[in-house]
């Protein structure tokens, strides 16, 4: 059990974390999938594709229109998480479990793929974090913590590839590690680890697997990322996807801890769907039974966040259509740097709030099986069935890799010359041994021949029990090398973790900003100027992520992101006294004792009514439901009858609305009633209230009013103003 | 040797035209698992430096100490009987436990013990 727990309004102790790590256990093992609810009610609606809902989330921005409900899509939504230190990637998985991610892929360091054995401790690492038994221990310890948080299983996701994946897989079952990427095709085509190696290698890791009851997510995507026109390959995955699943149950995985790896292989401005949604159902009409994993198209993307946001949307539009059991996100951001924590955030927020917004679409709409789509479908079968063909006739898997038979870019039976092709013989890791007669290997969870000796009923008996039977007997190593490790850079990040505040992307105290700006001038002429801007802003390291014309002359469009030296202490920073709100029953009986009567109105050239109405209105617990008598004057109504409503009715106070805040209305409108308060003598016994989506409180006493309200007030936060300013200000003497 | 072959997609698919939907698919699952039989054969009957330190890990070694106990093995030819099996072997005729059998034969300790046992790496059981 975790020896502390966390506290909603506290940063997550990762100096607690790293604590009594030697002694720590995973609570369970295995995979947990979500569970549907089909008729689920939440607010005013009703879902049929959500889970139970969170103890403590975030909700989507616009879910305060409808009571805060934050609904849990059915499926598993994924969080890529890899910034090369797991420290401080604990702290991001905690803002993205709260928005609603329940699959933490944690990315490896670049070269782990190729290191012979495991690694330990825990350096640094490079667009991912080394893997190693202690950054697992200290990553499941938090996300048990984080589970406790929101009141959801986590899953941590890891990597079962390269030359060390049986020991990658041993690691991650006795860790506690719920899901894992391991295909050997995966091995042989991307990372060039021998082809034998790899598929002997694969049995064991995926029987150590399955024992563990890890969710298995195969390769075939990196297929799409690496072909030339990543649309052609279509037949070729379904072949990549069948290989790799018929083998892991020919060792004795069940199919629905097997997840397909499947991308839409295109994006817009492709005809996306006409391509993806006929690839889609035939992936799914031939693999019944497996699990779904979707990930969205990540070969056509560059480093425009919105453009990839739509891609993404589509693609969960695509999973609607169909089905998907584990929703990836790509973070927005991906196609320009190693990904920031709120871009990592806000993937799972477009996952979450197209998967919701689209809830129970098949109900209304299906897919039209005969026709374009169906033949589609079916062309799609036959060409993956000739390619199987083929292997076969070339003499196997083997001497089809051989022959590059795979990763070409044409539709296959196309074939472009341009395929992967490997040495049966050659590759990373060539030593492979025929077990000798009496091989014998004396633990659970081992694939293949095995000599079981005498008198033993269980595997491991021989030897007393093996760490997956008996995990008390597992070797803990903490730190190998003293500079490069986690107690280091904890110190170094401490004062920015505790006492200091600086922007942060990615590390603890990294001091990396962005900022967006349009300039009128061409692209190129822009770049430099920005740069130039950001340099005079006092940043360095300054670099242009993100840049689109918007006209050839007229302008364009930039990010820049740079890094600043800049630490505030928040102890000394100047912040306005929060507001003690009154209680409903407080203020009702002040209305009793005292009435209050006012006029409201939209002012100005602005036929907004919504938000002022829902101020007032006693449904939505406005003023009216405090017992407060307002005159609601309507839209467009000019500040000089306001001020002469109020007069005529004996209001005490007036309050304004201006939604429209173009050319300084909101400012112009409230100055403009406090001007013509004081003209006509009265501004000493009314009381003046601001409100609009763009006001502040500080911005509407600048301009002359005695209270401002913006975005997200709601009726009682200005009923309880106007009972405390009341009593302050007019005490029921002055006014007899 | 990539080969370079224009869409004969048309050409080919004589044989599949008049196949049902089922019957289709029933033949992708049957090529998929003619593909991989042979794969899965040669994993059940060969092991590897990797598959060999999995299991050392499993009988409550650490990293370091499979390793190096699956490098010696390879070295003195015994590889191929189990590096457990080299382990649990020696530790029996030494009168020692685990730790402490791996202990020694990660110091180099032992080998031609273990040799022993099992007759100059000829396969008997």
């Amino acid at each position: 059990m975790p020896d502390y727990s966390l506290d909603p309004h506290s940063k997550m102790n990762i100096e607690k974390i790293m604590e009594n790590l030697e002694d720590y256990r995973p609570r369970r093992r295995g995979w947990t999938w979500r569970k549907l609810i089909p008729r689920q009610e939440l607010g005013p609606f009703t879902y049929s594709q959500t889970s139970k809902g969170l103890k403590a989330s975030q909700p989507l921005p616009a879910a305060g229109f409808f009571g805060g409900i934050d609904p849990q899509p059915e499926c598993t939504i994924s969080s890529e998480i890899a910034s090369g230190r797991f420290e401080d990637d604990l702290r991001r998985m905690r803002m993205s479990a709260y928005h609603g991610a329940d699959h933490m892929m944690v990315i490896r360091t670049a070269g782990q793929s190729h290191f012979d054995g495991l690694l330990e401790g825990t350096p640094e690492g490079i667009g991912g974090v080394p893997i190693s038994r202690k950054q697992l221990r200290a990553t499941r310890k938090a996300l048990d913590l984080i589970e406790d948080e929101v009141g959801r299983e986590i899953n941590l996701h890891s990597y079962v590839s390269g030359v060390a994946g049986p020991e990658v897989a041993v690691l991650l079952s006795e860790e506690g590690v719920n899901g894992a990427h391991q295909d050997p095709q995966y091995n042989v085509l991307y990372r060039n680890i021998n082809a034998v190696r790899s598929f002997v290698d694969a049995a064991e890791a995926k029987k150590v697997m399955d024992w563990a009851e890890i969710a298995q997510i195969d390769g075939a995507h990196n297929a799409n990322a690496t072909a030339r026109e990543a649309w052609k390959v279509m037949p070729e995955l379904l072949v990549q996807h069948a290989i790799n699943s018929a083998y892991s149950v020919k060792v004795g995985m069940t199919k629905d801890r097997i997840c397909l790896s499947t991308v839409p292989p295109t994006a817009p401005p492709a005809p996306a769907l006409r391509l993806d949604l006929p690839y889609a159902v035939a992936l799914r009409e031939l693999f019944v039974g497996y699990r779904m994993r979707a990930q969205m198209n990540t070969k056509y993307m560059e480093s425009d966040t919105r453009e990839v946001t739509v891609t993404h949307t589509l693609n969960v539009l695509l999973s609607r259509l169909t089905s998907a059991d584990i929703q990836s996100t790509i973070t927005p951001d991906e196609g320009r740097n190693v990904p920031w924590h709120y871009n990592t955030v806000n993937g799972v927020n477009t996952a979450k709030q197209a998967l919701v917004g689209m809830d129970g679409l098949q109900e209304m709409v299906e897919i039209k099986r005969d026709g374009v789509l169906g033949d589609r479908v079916r062309e799609l079968k036959e060409r993956a069935v000739l390619f199987l063909e083929e292997i076969i006739d070339t003499g196997g898997y083997f001497e089809a890799v051989q022959q590059g038979f795979f990763v070409d870019s044409g539709m296959y039976p196309e074939r472009n010359g341009d395929g992967i092709a490997r040495d049966i013989k050659g590759g990373v890791g060539t030593e492979v041994l025929l077990r000798a007669h009496d091989y014998y290997a004396p633990v659970c969870g081992h694939f293949g021949n095995n000599l079981r000796q005498e008198g033993v009923n269980h595997t491991c008996d021989k030897i007393g029990g093996c760490t997956l039977c008996v995990p008390e007997k597992i070797q803990w190593i903490d730190e190998l090398d003293e500079e490069d490790n986690v107690n280091q850079r904890l110190e170094k990040s401490r004062p920015f973790r505790e006492e200091k505040l600086t922007p942060e992307v990615q590390w603890a105290g990294d001091g990396i900003l962005s900022m967006t700006l349009f300039l009128p001038t061409d692209i190129r002429t822009a770049h430099f100027a920005a740069l130039e801007i950001a340099k005079q802003m006092g940043w360095e390291e300054t670099e242009v992520t993100h840049k689109q014309v918007m006209h050839p002359a007229e302008g364009t469009v930039l990010e820049v992101k740079g890094k600043m030296k800049v630490s505030i202490d928040p102890a000394t920073l100047e912040m306005p006294e929060v507001e003690e709100r009154l209680s409903a029953e407080v203020i009702r009986q002040k209305v009793k004792e005292r009435p209050m009567l006012g006029v409201a109105a939209t002012v100005g050239q602005d036929e907004h009514s919504v938000g002022l109405r829902e101020i007032l209105d006693i449904k939505h617990g406005g003023l009216e439901a405090f017992g407060m008598k307002f005159h609601y004057l309507g839209t467009s109504v000019p500040i000089s009858k306001v001020v002469d409503a109020a007069l005529e009715t004996g209001a005490e106070v007036i309050l304004i609305s201006t939604i429209i805040s173009h050319g300084d209305m909101h400012r112009l409108n409230m100055q403009k009633l406090h001007d013509l308060c004081v003209e006509r003598g009265v501004r000493d016994r009314l009381i003046l209230v601001g409100g609009g989506t763009q006001v502040t409180n500080e911005m509407a006493k600048e301009w002359g009013m005695d209270a401002g309200f913006g975005r997200g007030t709601k009726g009682i936060d200005v009923a309880s103003f106007l009972i405390k300013y009341r009593e302050e200000h007019f005490s029921n003497k002055e006014r007899d | 040797m990539s080969m370079q072959r224009i869409d004969d997609y048309e050409a080919r698919r004589g044989h599949l035209s008049e196949l049902s939907e089922k019957e289709l698919e029933e033949r992708f699952w049957q090529l998929a698992n003619q593909i991989v039989d042979p794969l899965i054969d040669l994993a059940r009957t060969h092991t590897t430096p990797s598959i060999e330190r999995s299991v050392l890990l499993r009988m409550g070694l650490d990293s370091l100490m499979a390793k190096s106990i699956v490098d010696k093995a390879l070295l003195n030819g015994v590889l191929e009987h189990g590096a457990g099996h080299c382990v649990w072997r020696f530790a029996v005729i030494s009168g020692l436990e685990i730790p402490q059998a791996a202990e020694r034969l990660a110091r180099g300790e032992g080998w031609e013990k273990v040799k022993g046992l099992f007759g100059e790496g000829k396969n008997n059981a």
